[in-house]
């Protein structure tokens, strides 16, 4: 059954993550750096930097504090004791990656700020750990992470499975929360780059300039932290702090047009160094569609061959730590000249979503999954989470594919509470081959207490991503083996099949608007409402405590002080 | 008598039909003034939906209705049309049947009432003749269901038409005299929304008054049969309540439907005050004022019943009314259902004041709310304001329309006692003012 498979192999088969690579013998921890460039089909240029360290400790352990960090940033591990937390993603990004355009990225993300968490067992209070959790990262970061709390956070049951070591399956202990609104920029990137080894002054990392960096189409940093196995048998934990940074840089705005890339126009440095703590510092460039495409310098004879994401690519490869890479000027700047088009490979499965309907009562979400394999069906597990302002009518969901209504399999669904969670929809769909899958929901938009609203109510409010994960059938076998040297691209997510990959694809997040009361207006509100109901009780009081009586005309004054006057003297009165 | 009555039911059914299965049904249905987050018929539908999927209707915030109302639904959603017609029929059974019992009855009392001097005598023109009340029951029929109102709300489908047929039943029990089914459907009335409850006090006045029991603290018949009544009313509560809980399992239903008709936290817009209040108020005072508004539709109870301990039947009135107004979620079924008793009081026309103003302000506030709310929400050219402005003339116009009537009730019994035409002590035609 194809959830099942699909779920469990999310979750990592202990003699996958067994990198039994090079380590220096008697170290505990030890560093690799890499850089994969990718060109794009458009002209554009995709590089994806990756730093991880390995050390073999046991956070967790009890009785066992750990003091001595060499490799390994001091906050993150204070953190990971603190909060026994057993796996923790977070993300930053800025822009929105697109799909058909650029191919599927290695390291998804999307746009704002993502974090999820998997909690140890032991945890008694997850929630009170999330939250002081988030507050701790927002921190750490820079970053308004704090404004994670219980209304948007969710718990998937099948979406997000531990990616290191970890059999646990109680989803109780994993937490999931996306702000769409977050913003990225250098504030985010120092503190990011400050938990690298090196720093920013040695290796790969000198590369990581803001003022270049921000200056491109998609640019997102993440930190990936896992528990792995350190040898095929798994006899010991290490733990792994992956450090990624993707970014996509414009041909129009960074490349001035011209389709020619190198790392000093991308980055305004040039590479010089390895960092000298790293035990493996590499840069790879993808010439699959070399020499016809573009044409590659200075030359390089290491080649490497890696199957990702379904496809069989050739790298070259540019080894930091060897003294000829840096030829006579002693630094390396790699220069990609343009030399044709070509035809990019389609990717398999690509999401799009939408608003659909007008005005500000109701509205409509449209979420469509395409399925470009010509001949194989395969089923992804969507997940939607909804603020609770926009209640969704769970009856008006219809699944669409090839217009016939297709019946999902399983569906999770939790209903949201106002102000206190969020809607989560988790259906698994089968996409049938070369299709347009198009799922939709009816919601209607709540009008919220006037305390409620952003300073600017009328830019809108944003709905996070969807998710969507599948195992994509793979054109090429994918490589299950992992004994020998692995680049770090290849083996970030676990491969537990050889005829099929792991794909996650975020689509847009959602700009809905709400109806607004008029904030001008409590006092007036009040005193008016209060006016009305006075008015009701008014009435009421005075048909219940008067009774009828003839009007008899009372006299004027002056009249009725003659007549005191006369009572006085004991003279007849005036009438 | 039968054959116009049975001309206006063909007529209402036809008009319901017709809505029934044209374009315009999908459009009441999603109107605010006509559904609230308490009887929408998409509500109930998603509720059902959420308890195929396997998940407690009441986990989430969108399904407020009673477990009896998802037991009812369960069997007849395909047939909920139908559901609807029928239970707004059944609300003018209630006036069908309660009038021949009631003429004679009452011509009798006032011809009693005259010879014993307790009404004056030039007040024969104010007496009910049974001519003139051979009508009402057929123009309390046309009332409720020919009245746009109601129309609206049962096309659609909002529980509130079932609402109003268990309160209609509920007066029909009375008025026949079966205090146990009065009870029994009170209680339901009750459960269904928290409102109905301040309907015991005119019950209990009308069955004292019916077994000729004095309304006196001291005795002990009232006492006793307060006692009786109050025990049948809290004993089906209880045993509907304990059926509701083994329905679902759990008393998740009781915050679901109780505590949100009390605490206001959806802010829809509606026809009443509570929505923009809420939103725009100060947070600090939210409890403070949630207790005020809800005590404000519980404490007319008891001075109305002392000052009209005689009447009931209009206590009855008053108190339907009074309900409709400043009930959390008002919709115009509600308002439809005190609209239709007002024929049973067309002799007190000639002490009405202000009908004319009333009703020119409820028909433009009627024509308004549909416009204001389209401004607001689709063309985006008005705001909120426009339609809270309207809201509050609509509930201005409501309060005035019940307390003419009141006025009207009170000034005629003073005429009755005291003769209709007064004079002054110089014999000149007097003026009755309230003091």
């Amino acid at each position: 059954f194809r959830l099942s498979s699909l779920i469990g192999h999310i979750s990592t088969c202990p003699s996958l993550i067994g990198q039994c690579c090079q380590r220096h013998p008697g170290s505990v921890d030890e560093f690799q750096e890499e850089l994969v460039i990718r060109p794009l089909h458009s002209g554009d240029i995709y590089a994806s930097f990756q730093f991880r360290t390995l050390w073999d400790t046991d956070f967790l352990q009890e009785g066992q504090k750990v003091s001595h960090y060499r490799l390994f940033p001091k906050s993150l591990g204070q953190v990971l004791s603190k909060f026994s937390v057993r796996e923790l993603h977070i993300s930053f990004t800025q822009g929105f990656w697109r799909t058909m355009q650029w191919g599927q990225p290695f390291i998804p993300s999307p746009p704002g700020a993502e974090l999820w968490v998997w909690f140890h067992d032991t945890v008694s209070d997850v929630d009170g750990n999330w939250k002081e959790l988030t507050n701790v990262l927002s921190g750490i970061f820079c970053a308004s992470l704090n404004f994670i709390d219980l209304t948007n956070t969710v718990q998937p049951s099948a979406s997000f499975k531990p990616l290191g070591l970890g059999n646990a399956t109680d989803h109780r202990f994993l937490r999931y929360a996306t702000l769409p609104r977050e913003i990225v920029c250098t504030e985010n990137l120092t503190p990011w780059k400050k938990l690298l080894p090196c720093g920013s002054k040695a290796g790969l990392a000198v590369l990581l300039k803001s003022e270049k960096l921000f200056h491109s189409s998609f640019h997102s940093q993440a930190v990936h932290i896992r528990p792995v196995c350190q040898d095929e048998q798994c006899t010991s934990k290490a733990w792994e702090l992956r450090q990624t940074l993707n970014v996509v840089f414009d041909l129009y705005t960074a490349g001035q047009g011209k389709k020619e890339w190198s790392l000093f126009k991308m980055f305004s440095r040039t590479l010089t160094e390895a960092c000298p703590l790293a035990t493996s510092s590499k840069v790879y460039v993808d010439i699959t569609d070399n020499p016809e495409l573009f044409e590659l310098s200075p030359a390089t004879p290491l080649l490497s061959q890696a199957v990702v994401l379904g496809d069989r690519r050739t790298y070259s490869v540019y080894d930091l730590s060897r003294a000829e890479t840096f030829g006579q000027l002693r630094s390396l700047n790699l220069l990609l000249r343009w030399k044709g088009d070509g035809e990019m490979l389609r990717p398999l499965l690509h999401a799009e979503r939408y608003v659909a309907g007008f005005g500000l009562q109701t509205g409509e979400i449209h979420t469509v999954i395409y399925n470009n394999h010509p001949y194989r069906a395969f089923p992804v597990l969507l997940m939607d989470s909804v603020p609770w302002y926009l209640q969704l009518y769970i009856h008006t969901l219809t699944v669409t594919s090839k217009s016939r209504d297709n019946k999902p399999s399983y569906i999770h669904y939790q209903p949201a509470k106002d102000r206190h969670r969020p809607h989560l929809l988790e259906m698994l769909i089968q996409l049938p081959p070369h299709s347009m899958t198009e799922v939709t929901v009816q919601f209607e938009r709540a009008l919220l207490k006037w305390t409620e609203y952003t300073p600017d109510p009328n830019h809108g409010f944003y709905v996070g991503s969807s998710v969507v994960s599948a195992l994509v059938p793979s054109m090429v076998a994918m490589n299950t083996n992992f004994t020998q040297d692995q680049p770090l691209f290849s083996s970030f997510v676990p491969v537990k099949e050889e005829s099929s990959y792991f794909v996650r694809v975020y689509t847009e997040p959602l700009l809905v608007n709400l109806p607004t009361p008029d904030f001008s207006m409590p006092y007036n509100v009040i005193c008016l409402t209060c006016t009305v109901v006075a008015v009701g009780y008014g009435s009421f009081y005075n048909l219940l405590t008067r009774t009828f009586q003839v009007d008899e005309p009372s006299l004027p004054l002056a009249k009725r002080l003659a007549n005191l006057i006369r009572r006085i003297r004991g003279v007849p009165l005036l009438t | 008598m039968a054959a116009p009555l049975t001309l206006l039911l063909i007529v209402a059914v036809t008009i319901r039909a017709v809505l029934f299965r044209s374009s315009l049904a999908e459009l009441i249905s999603a109107r605010v003034e006509v559904v609230s987050p308490l009887n929408a018929w998409k509500r109930v539908v998603e509720g059902l939906a959420l308890l195929d999927l396997g998940v407690s209707p009441y986990s989430g915030d969108v399904f407020h209705e009673t477990p009896l109302m998802i037991y009812l639904f369960h069997f007849t959603v395909d047939y909920a049309e139908i559901v609807f017609i029928v239970s707004a029929y059944f609300v003018d059974c209630l006036s069908c049947f309660l009038k021949p019992l009631d003429r004679a009855k009452m011509f009798r009392k006032q011809k009693y009432a005259l010879e014993s001097d307790r009404y004056s005598a030039d007040c024969l023109e104010l007496l009910r003749s049974p001519k003139e009340m051979f009508y009402i029951p057929l123009k309390v029929a046309m009332f409720y269901l020919l009245n746009p109102f109601t129309i609206l709300s049962c096309v659609a489908k909002s529980t509130c038409g079932l609402n109003n047929a268990i309160i209609a039943l509920f007066i029909f029990c009375t008025l026949k005299g079966s205090a146990l089914l009065s009870g029994i459907l009170l209680a339901l009335a009750t459960y269904q929304s928290i409102y109905p409850l301040t309907l015991f006090a005119p019950a209990l006045l009308f069955f004292l008054q019916r077994l000729y029991i004095p309304v006196n603290l001291r005795r002990s018949s009232f006492w006793f049969f307060t006692l009786q009544y109050a025990f049948m009313y809290v004993g089906s509560l209880v045993v509907i309540t304990g059926l509701s809980f083994f329905l679902l399992g759990s008393w998740d239903f009781i915050p679901s439907v109780y505590g949100f008709i009390f605490s206001v936290p959806d802010l829809t817009p509606n026809i009443g005050l509570f929505w923009y209040f809420f939103a725009e108020m100060f947070e600090h005072f939210r409890l403070f004022f949630s207790c005020v508004f809800q005590i404000n539709v519980f404490f007319y109870t008891i001075p109305l019943s002392i000052k009209l301990k005689e009447h009931p039947v209009f206590l009855i009135f008053m108190q339907i009314a009074i309900i409709s107004i400043f009930k959390s979620y008002p919709t115009v079924g509600d308002v439809a259902l005190y609209m239709a008793f007002l024929p049973a009081w067309s002799h007190l026309y000639r002490f009405l004041r202000n009908i004319f103003l009333v009703s020119c302000v409820l028909l433009a506030c009627s024509a308004l709310f549909p416009v204001l709310w389209h401004l607001w929400i689709y063309a985006g050219s008005a705001n909120s304001n426009f339609y809270y402005a309207i809201t509050l003339l609509f509930n201005f116009g409501q309060i005035l329309l019940v307390a003419d009537y009141f006025y009207a009730y009170l000034r005629r019994e003073h005429h009755l006692t005291h003769g209709l035409y007064l004079k002054k002590k110089d014999g000149t035609e007097a003026t009755l003012v309230l003091k």
